[in-house]
C-alpha cells in the first residue's frame, strides 16, 4: 500500500524553500518557519497515529525510481527512526525561526539551504531503500556546506571546506559500499537496493567485511568518532548558531542511525568481526572526548567534545548487540539532540551577553540577573550530566546494562565517562552562572525569541524524564529487531568459543 | 581484367545515411553561403543555416531510430545502430549549442563566419561517421574528418598568440596520435586479414591466437591512438594547453564531443572486433583508467583558470569512463553511455557561464572572473554550481547517478576496485570543484571579507553584474537549460536508462 503522507512531510521544506526564495524576503523566510511548522505539527499527528501493535513499517511509499538499477523510492517509518524524524522536525523549527530573524545578508537563501537540508535530513531518516538512503545522505552535504561557509564565523571557508571532504570521503566510501553490497547481494539475480530484500540475502563473511568498514567510514566521520574527528573543531567555531544546532543535534544522529538501520541487520557478521573494535573507538570517544570537555575555555568546545564522548555512549550502546543496549542507543540519541539544541541556543545568547566573546572566562555572574536562563540553563546542563530524573539518564544505565552483558570491562570504563560528563558541565554551568560578572559581559534576561526557541525544547527534556517509557514502548520492537541477526551471531561465536574452551 | 560493368556497386541506403548527408550537406551550403557579403548573411544566415542543418540532422536521426542491433550499411562500412545515433545526437547537440555559444564570439569574427561554421559541420560529420565506423578504413577516415577541422577552428582566434599555439599543438600531437593510430589498425589488419570488425572477430576466434603479438601490439597502438583523441593519460599532456588556448566555444565543443566520439569508437572496436580478446585487454586499460583517474584530478588541483581547470577534469572523467570500456559488458557500455549524456549536460553548464564571464570580466576565465558571482548574477552562479556539484558526484545531479551506473557495472564486471577508484578520484575531485563553488557563494578564498559584504559585485572594466544576463541571453539560457537538464535527469533518470538501454542492445554479443 502505497502513501503520499511521508513524501508530504520529506518535502514539503524543500518547497517551501524554492517557493521561498522567489517572494519577497520578508515573506519568504516566514514561508519556510512556517513549513517546518507545518512538519512538525505532521509528525506529532504521526506519533498520535502510530500503531504500537503493528509492527514493521508505517506509512509506507513505494515505488519505482530508477529500475535499471533496482533503486526504488521507498519511504517507512518504524519504531526506530519515528522518534528521530520527530527530533528532525522539532529542532528544525527554532533553528529556522532563529535564522529567520538574526540573519540579515541573503536571508531567503539561507533559508533555502536550511529548507534543503531539512529534507534531506527528513529523506534520509525516512529511506528504505539503501540508495535512496545514500542520495539523501550526501545531498545534506551541500546545503550545510553553503550554511558553515556563508554565514558562518571567522575562517568558515577553511571550516565548511574542511567539513564537507571529511563527510564525504566518508560518503563516498559509502556510496562504493552501498553499489557493491547491492550486486554482490544479488549475485547475478534481480538487482535491488531495498533494505527489505537486503535483509534477506546473505553474504560471505569476507565480502561483508569490507563493506562493512566502508559503511563505517562514512557513519563514524558523520557522528564523529576518535579519531574521526579532525573536523569538529573548525566547523563548531565557525558555524552559525541556528545551523550548528541541526548540525551537532540531528546530523551526527544520522551516521548512528545508519548503524542500526542497514549495518547490523544486513552486514551482521562483519558487524560482530568488528563489534570489539568498534566499541574500543567507542569506549575511546567517551574518555577521550570527556576529558579534552573538561580543559576548553570556549563553551561551544566544550558542548563539541562532550557530544564526542555523548556519540561514543551511543555507538557503545549500538555495538555492545544487546536490546537494551540498542534502545539505550536510540533513546540516547534523541535526548543528545534535545539538549544539545538549547545548549547551544544558551551559549549563543551567553556571548552575545559577554561581547561576543566565545570565551568562558569572559561570561560569568549571568544567574544574577537572569534567573530565567539560569534555570534553563541548569535544567539541560543537569539533563547532559545525566541526572536521575533526566532521559539521558535512562539512555545512559540502558545502554551500561547493555554493555555490561557481554563486555563488562568496557562498561565499567565508560562508566567513568558518567562521572567525568558531570565534572565538564557543571564547570560550563559556574564558569558561566555563578562566578564573578565577566569583564565585558552584561548580565540580562533572556529575550522573546530566545525564550520561544528554548522553552519548549527544555519542556520536552523534563516530559522525557518524566515518562520515558512513551519513546521507549514505541521503539523497543524495531531496535530488538534491528539488532537481532547481529546479535544471534556473537551468541554462535559465544558458544563456539564456550566449546573450544571445554 | 575486372571489367566496370562486373564491379558490383554497394547498396546506399539513403535512409541511413540521410543525417551525415544532412551534416556534410550543411557543411558545404554554410560555407558556400559564407562567401556573400552584407552583415545579414554573415552574422544572422550562416548561424541560421548550421542550426538548421544540425536541425535536420537531428530529426533524421530520431527518425532512424530503432532500438537493438541493426545491419551494418555500405557493405558493412558504417554501421546504424542505437550506438551510433545516440552518440549522433549528443555530437548534434554539442554542435548546436557550440552555434549558439560562437554567435557574439571573437573567433566568428576573426575567421569568416562561413568557414567555422563550416568546419565546424565537418567535424561533426565526422564524429557521426567514427561513432558508426565497422571497418578499419572507416575508422580511420572518421578519425581524421573529425580532427583536421578541429586543428583549424582552435587556431580560429588569428590574433591570439594561444589560439595560434593551441592550434598548431593540437595538429602535431593530434598528428601523431593519427599516426601511431594507423599504424595499429595496420597491425590489426595484418593479423586478422580482415579489414572488417566483424571479420577481425572471427578470424580471431577461428584462426588468429588471442595472444598473438601482432595483434596484440596491433591493439595497444590502436588504443593509443584513440588515447590521444579521448585525453586517457599518459596520452592527455596537450589537452591543458589547447583547451586554454582554444576559441572557449570551440574548447566546450572538444570537450564533449570528442571525447563521446572517441569512446564511441573505443566502445564499439572492443565489444565487436575483440570481445574474445578482453581478458587480455582488460586489465591494462584497467590500468589506464585508474592512472587517468589520478593524473587527471590531481593535475586539476594547481590550476587558477578554469579551462585548464575543465580540461583535467576532463581527462580524470575520461578515466570514470573508461571503466565502462574495461568490463567489456553490455551494461558496460550503457553505463558509458549514459554517463557520456551526463556529460555533456554539465560540461555545457560550466563552459557557457565561463564564456558569459570571459567575455566580460577582466580576469578571462580565471577563477577571479567568477568572485562573488552568486551575488552579481545568480542565474550564472547557479548553473555552475550545479555543473560543479554534478561534475562532484553529488546526488540529485545526472553525473551521481552517471557514476552510480558506473561503480555498479565495474562491480558487476568484477572489477569492484576500480569502483574503489572513482570514488578515490571523486574525492580528490572534491577539491578543486568545491573551490570553484567557494570563490563564487563564499567570498575569496585569500581575502577576509569584510563583516557586510558589499551588496553586488564591483563592475569590472565598464560592466555591470545586472546587465550580464541581458548582454548575452543566449549564453545564459544555453547554461540554465544544461543546468536544467542536469538536475532533471539526476531525479528522473528514466528517459535516459531507457536510451542507454536501446545503446546497450546494439551489442547483441555481450552479456
Amino acid at each position: 500500500m502505497t502513501t503520499f503522507h511521508l513524501s508530504i512531510l520529506v518535502f514539503l521544506p524543500l518547497a517551501a524553500g524554492l517557493v521561498g526564495a522567489f517572494l519577497p524576503a520578508r515573506l519568504g523566510r516566514w514561508l519556510v518557519v512556517a513549513a517546518t511548522v507545518g512538519v512538525l505539527a505532521y509528525t506529532v499527528a504521526m506519533i498520535a497515529d502510530f500503531d504500537r501493535a503493528a509492527g514493521g513499517l508505517q506509512y509506507v511509499t513505494d515505488d519505482n525510481w530508477i529500475s535499471e538499477l533496482g533503486v526504488r523510492y521507498q519511504l517507512g517509518v518504524d519504531g526506530l527512526n519515528l522518534f528521530l524524524i520527530t527530533l528532525t522536525a522539532l529542532l528544525w523549527v527554532p533553528a529556522t525561526l532563529w535564522g529567520a530573524v538574526k540573519t540579515s545578508e541573503r536571508p531567503r537563501l539561507f533559508m533555502f539551504h536550511m529548507a534543503l537540508a531539512e529534507t534531506a535530513v527528513l529523506g534520509a531518516f525516512c529511506a528504505q531503500d539503501l540508495a535512496l538512503f545514500v542520495v539523501f545522505f550526501d545531498l545534506m552535504l551541500v546545503p550545510f556546506y553553503f550554511l558553515i561557509g556563508g554565514w558562518g564565523e571567522g575562517e568558515r571557508v577553511r571550516a565548511t571546506t574542511k567539513f564537507v571532504i571529511y563527510t564525504l570521503v566518508g560518503s563516498l566510501l559509502m556510496l562504493a559500499g552501498a553499489v557493491a553490497l547491492g550486486v554482490l547481494a544479488a549475485d547475478g539475480g534481480e538487482l535491488s537496493f531495498s533494505l527489505a530484500v537486503l535483509e534477506q540475502r546473505t553474504l560471505p563473511e569476507g565480502t561483508q567485511n569490507w563493506i562493512f568498514l566502508l559503511f563505517a567510514a562514512a557513519f563514524l566521520v558523520k557522528a564523529p568518532l576518535f579519531p574521526f574527528h579532525g573536523w569538529v573543531v573548525d566547523t563548531y567555531r565557525a558555524t552559525p548558531t541556528p545551523v550548528l544546532v541541526v548540525l551537532s543535534a540531528v546530523l551526527s544522529k544520522v551516521g548512528v542511525y545508519g548503524f542500526l538501520r542497514i549495518v547490523l541487520p544486513i552486514l551482521p557478521d562483519a558487524s560482530q568481526h568488528y563489534q570489539e573494535l568498534l566499541i574500543v573507538l567507542a569506549v575511546f570517544s567517551i574518555l577521550y572526548g570527556s576529558i579534552l570537555a573538561f580543559s576548553q575555555d570556549e563553551a561551544r568546545l566544550v558542548v563539541a567534545y562532550s557530544s564526542i564522548a555523548q556519540l561514543g555512549f551511543i555507538v557503545l550502546g549500538i555495538f555492545s548487540l544487546d536490546d537494551k543496549g540498542a534502545q539505550g542507543a536510540l533513546m540516547q540519541m534523541v535526548n543528545h539532540g534535545l539538549v544539545v539544541a538549547p545548549l547551544f541556543f544558551i551559549i549563543a545568547v551567553l556571548s552575545a551577553r559577554a561581547a561576543g566573546s566565545p570565551s568562558l572566562a569572559q561570561m560569568g555572574g549571568m544567574a544574577l540577573r537572569a534567573p530565567v536562563l539560569a534555570a534553563l540553563f541548569l535544567v539541560v546542563t543537569l539533563a547532559t550530566l545525566a541526572m536521575p530524573g533526566s532521559p539521558n539518564f535512562v539512555g545512559e544505565i540502558l545502554i551500561l546494562f547493555g554493555a555490561y552483558e557481554d563486555k563488562l570491562v568496557y562498561g565499567l570504563v565508560a562508566s567513568v565517562g558518567v562521572a567525568l560528563a558531570a565534572v565538564y558541565m557543571i564547570r560550563v554551568f559556574q564558569r558561566a552562572m555563578h562566578n564573578r560578572v565577566g569583564p565585558g559581559a552584561e548580565p540580562a534576561e533572556l529575550g522573546g525569541l530566545d525564550l520561544v526557541a528554548i522553552v519548549p525544547l527544555a519542556a520536552v527534556v523534563v516530559a522525557l524524564g518524566v515518562y520515558p517509557q512513551f519513546l521507549l514502548d514505541r521503539s523497543e520492537e524495531a531496535t530488538t529487531a534491528k539488532i537481532q541477526a547481529a546479535a544471534e551471531v556473537a551468541e554462535r561465536e559465544q558458544d563456539l568459543a564456550r566449546v573450544e574452551r571445554q | 581484367m575486372i571489367e566496370l560493368g562486373q564491379i558490383q556497386a554497394p547498396e546506399i541506403d539513403y535512409r541511413g545515411l540521410a543525417p551525415l548527408f544532412a551534416t556534410i550537406g550543411g557543411s558545404i551550403a554554410v560555407t558556400m553561403a559564407g562567401l556573400f557579403r552584407g552583415r545579414f548573411v554573415q552574422r544572422t544566415l550562416v548561424p541560421a543555416l548550421a542550426a538548421a542543418a544540425l536541425l535536420i540532422a537531428m530529426g533524421l536521426t530520431i527518425a532512424n531510430w530503432e532500438a537493438g542491433d541493426s545491419a551494418p550499411i555500405i557493405e558493412g562500412a558504417l554501421a546504424i545502430d542505437s550506438l551510433a545515433l545516440f552518440l549522433s545526437m549528443i555530437f548534434y547537440v554539442a554542435a548546436l549549442v557550440t552555434v549558439v555559444l560562437s554567435l557574439r564570439a571573437k573567433v566568428l569574427r576573426e575567421t569568416a563566419p562561413g568557414e567555422y561554421m563550416g568546419l565546424l559541420l565537418g567535424s561533426v560529420a565526422g564524429m557521426v561517421v567514427l561513432a558508426g565506423a565497422e571497418n578499419l578504413i572507416t575508422v580511420f577516415v572518421g578519425f581524421e574528418l573529425l580532427s583536421i577541422p578541429l586543428y583549424v577552428l582552435c587556431a580560429g582566434e588569428l590574433r591570439r598568440a594561444r589560439s595560434l599555439e593551441s592550434g598548431l599543438k593540437y595538429l602535431v600531437i593530434g598528428s601523431v596520435g593519427s599516426a601511431t593510430l594507423l599504424y595499429g589498425l595496420a597491425l590489426i589488419y595484418g593479423a586478422a586479414g580482415s579489414t572488417d570488425f566483424e571479420g577481425i572477430a572471427a578470424a580471431i576466434s577461428d584462426s588468429v591466437g588471442v595472444t598473438d603479438p601482432l595483434l596484440l601490439t596491433g591493439i595497444a597502438l590502436t588504443m593509443t591512438g584513440l588515447a590521444f583523441k579521448a585525453s586517457v593519460a599518459p596520452f592527455h599532456q596537450w589537452t591543458p594547453d589547447v583547451y586554454q588556448g582554444a576559441p572557449t566555444p570551440v574548447t566546450s565543443f572538444m570537450a564533449v564531443a570528442t571525447k563521446a566520439a572517441a569512446f564511441a569508437i573505443t566502445l564499439r572496436f572492443f565489444a565487436e572486433a575483440l570481445p574474445d580478446v578482453q581478458v587480455q585487454w582488460g586489465p591494462a586499460l584497467a590500468i589506464l583508467a585508474t592512472v587517468t583517474i589520478v593524473i587527471g584530478n590531481a593535475g586539476a588541483i594547481a590550476q587558477r583558470s578554469l579551462k585548464r581547470m575543465l580540461a583535467w577534469s576532463g581527462v580524470a572523467q575520461a578515466g570514470y569512463l573508461l571503466a565502462g570500456v574495461v568490463v567489456g559488458t553490455r551494461l558496460g557500455v550503457q553505463a558509458t553511455a549514459f554517463y557520456l549524456a551526463a556529460y555533456l549536460f554539465m560540461n555545457v553548464a560550466a563552459f557557457a557561464v565561463v564564456i558569459a564571464r570571459e567575455r566580460v570580466s577582466e580576469h578571462g576565465d580565471d577563477l577571479d572572473s567568477i568572485a562573488d558571482l552568486g551575488r552579481a548574477s545568480p542565474w550564472l552562479a547557479w548553473p555552475m554550481t550545479i555543473a560543479m556539484l554534478s561534475l562532484a558526484g553529488f546526488p540529485a545531479t545526472a553525473g551521481f547517478i552517471g557514476k552510480f551506473y558506473l561503480i555498479d557495472a565495474s562491480v558487476a564486471g568484477e572489477y569492484a576496485w576500480l569502483g574503489i577508484v572513482i570514488v578515490v578520484g571523486s574525492m580528490i575531485s572534491l577539491v578543486y570543484y568545491l573551490r570553484v563553488i567557494a570563490v563564487m557563494w563564499l567570498g575569496r578564498l585569500e581575502i577576509e571579507l569584510p563583516t557586510f559584504p558589499p551588496r553586488h559585485a564591483k563592475p569590472l572594466a565598464g560592466w555591470s553584474p545586472e546587465a550580464d544576463l541581458k548582454a548575452q541571453p543566449e549564453v545564459a539560457f544555453v547554461a540554465i537549460v544544461a543546468a536544467a537538464a542536469t538536475i532533471f535527469f539526476g531525479i528522473v533518470p528514466a528517459p535516459l536508462f531507457d536510451l542507454a538501454r536501446d545503446v546497450g542492445a546494439s551489442f547483441s554479443n555481450l552479456i
